[in-house]
């Protein structure tokens, strides 16, 4: 013991013993958070996944949301959002924004798959949130169409049209049309709320009842329109515009062609 | 031909086709037409018309053929329509080309080849005839004398005290709208009054389980409904849509420090705020929230609430607030309506406070 007590006040024990416990917390620390990990691998990637994300975020994101996702004047905070919300945005290419207006608008993705799940990884690894659904929550092959049906007219066709076309907001903001929705970006939006859309949490609208709802729209999308020109499956609206202008428009000419004396 | 014959005939007359049979043509000078002066545009004009005709009953052997002959599942693309069933566009194209080939050659052969004189027919006078007018005086003086409504004084006094007393039950019927037997609601309580009750839980609507605060994160909307509506429903076996249409709720949940003002203290459960779903202005259900801004838009007539200043209106045609209901949790911790709506729901009526 006398080898040890004369050199226990070398420097080189403390760096030792540093390491030592260093390795200890982490490799603990590693064993213990694997466990919960495993249930949200989706949502917290591994440690390099995060690093990625960060850098993504501090070079693209940074600007309005700030530097710690606090948010700022310009964007709201991503504390909280879950990896959900950063998928949804980020993959249908509303997040970054072009340009700032009413609304994010939907356009080609800037950011890659593995780009968008570094992202989606590192703020999900700032604060608890959403989770991005699994293949098993957007799996509706089982769900029952006219209960969505049900559910989609009580809670979403106000904004988003009884056959998922869109509809106007307030002050030139608009619910965008679901025709081109994936079943994913359907289940986060419900989940996550973006911009004007309220949340529809799992514990009001459980992952069984989304599911049906993703079912109604699946079935929407794939109707086909027998008669053609469905003119926006707007009803009555649309319908009496074509009668007004392209119906009329045609009677008036074969009026006047009935009406012309022949030459 | 016999149409060459008529062309002949006007060319012949010129601008007087008496021989036609017409009255005397206006005093405007007569242009005449291709066919009228040139035989071979006559037969071309024949041969349209002849060819339309033929078309049309060549469509109707294509409907017959398409009704048999394309199954009524297959769909085909076609530019601008977009995917369509094929036998439904085959069916309508042909039919509406047959009929309106039929329409075309028609009018092309009365443009083309018909006679083509212009003709005046004079108005007749608005007053009918001397004649006329005094055979009507006659026949109601002679009813007059005949019916003896001059001389059965009390049967003329009788018949018009009658005709003047019936319009009279249609306006008593009108008293139900505010009077009522005693002990069933009045009218204006049946419209004050809705399932909401201290107590009541509020039930998702379409899903009818109870909600959590917990489970309602800020940002949330849903739709719910009174708990007693659906036990009745399924006591019934059908929903009381009278009910419904008074009791539907719509639920939101904001940040508390974004609540500017409420219609009573503390009617907010952590944030969570009850309104009514049925617009004030003529009763349409809204569930139009956007969560950032707190409004809520009724796309009926764009009446737009502020859900975070006490349901007041900012904007459209509603005349009123959107009624708010007080909630709380019960000892489950689920959430429950503390009373009745305060005001009543929907449209105004005249009894509306």
């Amino acid at each position: 013991m006398k080898f040890l007590s004369t050199r226990r006040r070398n420097p080189l024990v403390l760096a030792g013993l540093l390491m030592a416990a260093l390795v200890t917390v982490g490799g603990g620390y590693t064993v213990a958070s694997s466990v919960s990990q495993a249930e949200a691998a989706a949502t917290v990637g591994d440690q390099t996944q995060i690093e990625t994300g960060q850098k993504l975020y501090l070079e693209g994101c940074s600007s309005c949301h700030g530097l710690a996702a606090q948010g700022t004047n310009n964007g709201p905070t991503l504390l909280g959002v879950g990896a959900a919300a950063v998928d949804f945005q980020v993959s249908s290419g509303r997040m970054p924004l072009a340009a700032t207006g009413v609304q994010a608008i939907a356009k080609k993705a800037i950011y890659n798959e593995e780009e968008t799940a570094a992202l989606a990884a590192y703020v999900a690894s700032l604060a608890p949130g959403p989770a991005i659904p699994s293949a098993e929550d957007i799996d509706f092959a089982d769900a029952n169409v006219a209960e969505g049906g049900v559910l989609f007219r009580t809670n979403c066709a106000q904004c988003h049209q009884a056959a998922g076309q869109g509809g106007a907001l307030t002050n030139g903001k608009w619910a965008p049309n679901l025709m081109e929705a994936t079943p994913k970006e359907i289940y986060e939006a419900m989940l996550t709320g973006p911009q004007s859309m309220p949340v529809f949490a799992n514990g009001v609208l459980p992952t069984d009842r989304k599911q049906e709802i993703i079912a109604y729209l699946d079935a929407l999308q794939k109707a086909p329109s027998p008669g053609g020109m469905d003119l926006g499956r707007l009803g009555p609206v649309t319908e009496g515009l074509f009668l007004w202008t392209i119906v009329f428009a045609a009677l008036i000419g074969a009026a006047i062609w009935i009406g012309i004396k022949a030459r | 031909m016999s149409d060459l014959s008529t062309h002949e005939a006007a060319n012949s007359h010129g601008n007087e086709p008496v021989a036609l049979g017409y009255s005397p043509v206006a005093d405007i000078p007569h242009a005449l037409r291709l066919t009228d002066t040139d035989p071979r545009a006559a037969r071309r004009a024949e041969r349209q018309v002849a060819t339309m005709f033929l078309l049309s009953m060549l469509m109707v052997v294509l409907f017959a053929v398409a009704y048999i002959g394309i199954d009524k599942s297959t769909l085909i693309f076609i530019p601008v329509l977009g995917t369509v069933g094929a036998s439904t566009v085959a069916l309508s194209v042909t039919m509406g080309t047959a009929i309106f080939l039929i329409g075309t050659g028609a009018i092309q052969w009365a443009k083309k080849l018909m006679p083509d004189v212009e003709v005046v027919q004079d108005r007749h006078d608005l007053v009918s005839a001397k004649e006329d007018t005094e055979e009507a005086a006659a026949n109601y003086q002679r009813g007059k004398v005949e019916s003896g409504f001059g001389q059965y004084t009390i049967i003329r006094r009788t018949l018009l005290g009658a005709l003047a007393l019936f319009p009279i039950p249609l306006v008593i019927a009108l008293r139900d709208l505010w009077v009522t037997p005693a002990g069933s609601p009045s009218p204006d309580e049946i419209l004050s009054k809705t399932l909401w009750k201290a107590g009541e839980r509020i039930l998702i609507a379409g899903t009818e389980v109870p909600i959590k605060p917990q489970d309602f994160p800020v940002g949330s909307l849903i739709s719910a409904v009174p708990a007693t509506f659906v036990e009745d429903e399924e006591a019934t076996g059908q929903p009381d849509l009278n009910q419904l249409t008074k009791a539907a709720l719509i639920l939101v949940r904001m940040d508390p420090a974004e609540i500017v003002a409420q219609q009573g203290d503390g009617w907010d459960y952590q944030g969570i705020l009850a309104y009514s779903k049925i617009c004030t202005h003529v009763g349409c259900p809204i569930a139009l929230y956007e969560q950032r801004t707190h409004h809520l838009l009724c796309p009926c007539h764009q009446s737009t609430f502020d859900l975070a200043d006490a349901g007041n209106v900012i904007f459209g045609p509603a005349a009123r607030r959107m009624p708010q209901l007080p909630i709380g949790v019960d000892e489950e911790g689920f959430l429950i309506a503390k009373s009745d709506f305060q005001q009543p729901v929907g449209p105004s009526f005249w009894e509306r406070a």
